[in-house]
């Protein structure tokens, strides 16, 4: 690729910083090039975060319809698995399974709530208080 | 106290470290030769690797790996630690070497990098920074995938530094402890090309090297009958990622390595490196269409077998293009 054909469309870098991009100058010597992005990485990576979308809508659906807990959400949001989320809590998958049913929400000592919302990065408030914006 | 070291910002995160952290100690050697060097250029499909539950497509091997194999064919000795379930531990030790002046290389977990662009933010371990300086409760950082030096504070640090999931960094840190006067770069350079070619042409197994790019070339071209339009797009656009996203200098690391093999035409005074180089920047262009192509094929996650097949098709001649190449370099060392 040539230096003056390395693209520039503003995506996924978001104004905050530009990426090297290795390509030849007028003498054909390699040059670094910042580059702001590229249309074809800005729509792979849109695909990705509409696929997290996706998992925080289910977990929307299911905490309004009764099924899940706020956790099923921040765990969605955070994009995370069962299994990622039971390595931060450091508590067995099974108990995280039984944390994101409504019922074993509600038997979580105070000490096991802060632990999440902890690992969430959120307040205490906002995870006992999370409700799906009922569109 | 900071320390007074370089930023440089680079393609991809482990050569750029290692890069800048030679450089720190008077050993100029660019990200594309340490890359070079440690036979930072490859091809794998895994499929039973999966991240984010897709079969993993690599272009560069094993994180750690280039880094391992350059320091020891440079001749230079590394101290690598690694904190279990420590984390106090993991920071008070990084304070320690700091304190010595010695700027320190961290592995670092992407996901909670408060410094990075909100869209770079996956749960993804293997990245790496350096670490210059503390003053109170800051930590200076040199991120090479980064345009300009940034901070952290000691919460953050250890937060990314003992990151959970696959890869996960444990709190790993390295720097140089010993770096030879003479380096014999040239005899380095011959190590890391032959370790290439052989891996691009010779591993007996079908998901290696030029083979792996013809074997997921038949897969890919069966993907959206196999697993219908919105998984495969998924597949695809996971692949385009792996090329492209942050830290790969662009072409899944195949421009970076044609700006090492026109470094080595200089140290080796061999012309033919040129020529060869040139025929990289060609490859590398062809990966480039290959990402382009497979994004307006994933855009709108349309069934086409089509746009598959165009695909599939190109990957078939880039493998061709590949082992042609790499069995004239080979000719050269």
């Amino acid at each position: 690729m040539e230096k003056d054909k390395v693209p520039q469309d503003e995506g996924i870098t978001g104004g905050v910083s530009r990426e090297v991009q290795y390509a030849i100058d007028e003498n054909g010597k390699y040059v670094k090039v910042m580059s702001t992005g590229w249309e074809p990485k800005n729509i792979v990576n849109d695909l990705a975060w509409e696929d997290i979308q996706e998992q925080v809508d289910i977990a929307n659906e299911q905490i309004l319809s009764g099924k899940a807990s706020p956790i099923m959400y921040f765990m969605a949001k955070n994009q995370m698995d069962v299994t990622l989320l039971s390595n931060y809590i450091e508590i067995a998958k099974w108990k995280v399974k039984r944390h994101l049913k409504p019922k074993g929400f509600k038997k979580l000592t105070q000490e096991q709530l802060e632990n999440y919302a902890k690992v969430f990065e959120i307040s205490l408030d906002e995870l006992l208080n999370y409700k799906p914006n009922n569109e | 106290m900071k320390l007074d070291f370089e930023h440089i910002p680079a393609g991809h995160c482990e050569n750029g470290v290692i890069s800048s952290l030679l450089n720190y100690h008077g050993l100029k050697l660019s990200e594309a030769m340490i890359f070079g060097i440690g036979s930072g250029y490859f091809f794998a499909y895994m499929p039973f690797v999966k991240v984010n539950g897709i079969p993993l497509a690599s272009f560069r091997p094993i994180p750690g790996m280039i880094f391992a194999k350059a320091a020891k064919r440079l001749g230079i000795e590394m101290k690598k630690q690694s904190f279990r379930k420590q984390p106090k531990r993991a920071m008070d030790e990084l304070d320690k070497v700091l304190d010595k002046k010695l700027p320190v290389g961290i592995q670092a977990g992407v996901f909670h990098l408060s410094y990075f662009p909100p869209a770079y933010r996956f749960h993804f371990n293997a990245h790496n920074l350096t670490v210059y300086g503390k003053e109170d409760n800051t930590y200076f950082i040199s991120d090479p995938v980064m345009e300009y030096p940034t901070t952290l504070t000691y919460d953050e640090l250890k937060k990314v530094r003992f990151a959970k999931g696959a890869l996960g960094p444990n709190g790993k840190m390295y720097y140089p402890i010993n770096i030879p006067k003479e380096i014999d770069l040239k005899s380095a350079i011959r190590k890391g090309i032959k370790q290439t070619a052989d891996w691009m042409t010779t591993i007996p197994i079908p998901l290696f090297g030029v083979k792996g790019i013809r074997y997921l070339s038949k897969r890919l071209r069966n993907w959206p009958n196999k697993l219908g339009a919105k998984r495969a797009a998924a597949y695809l656009a996971q692949m385009v990622r792996m090329l492209e996203e942050i830290g790969t200098g662009g072409a899944g690391f195949r421009f970076i390595y044609a700006a090492f093999l026109q470094e080595a035409a200089g140290v080796m005074d061999d012309e033919r490196y040129n020529e060869l180089s040139k025929e990289m920047t060609k490859i590398g262009d062809k990966w480039r269409k290959f990402s382009s192509l497979a994004a307006q094929t994933c855009k709108g996650r349309s069934a086409d077998t089509n746009g598959y097949n165009t695909i599939a098709n190109l990957m078939l001649e880039i493998a061709d293009d590949e082992e042609k190449f790499f069995t004239e370099l080979k000719k050269l060392i």
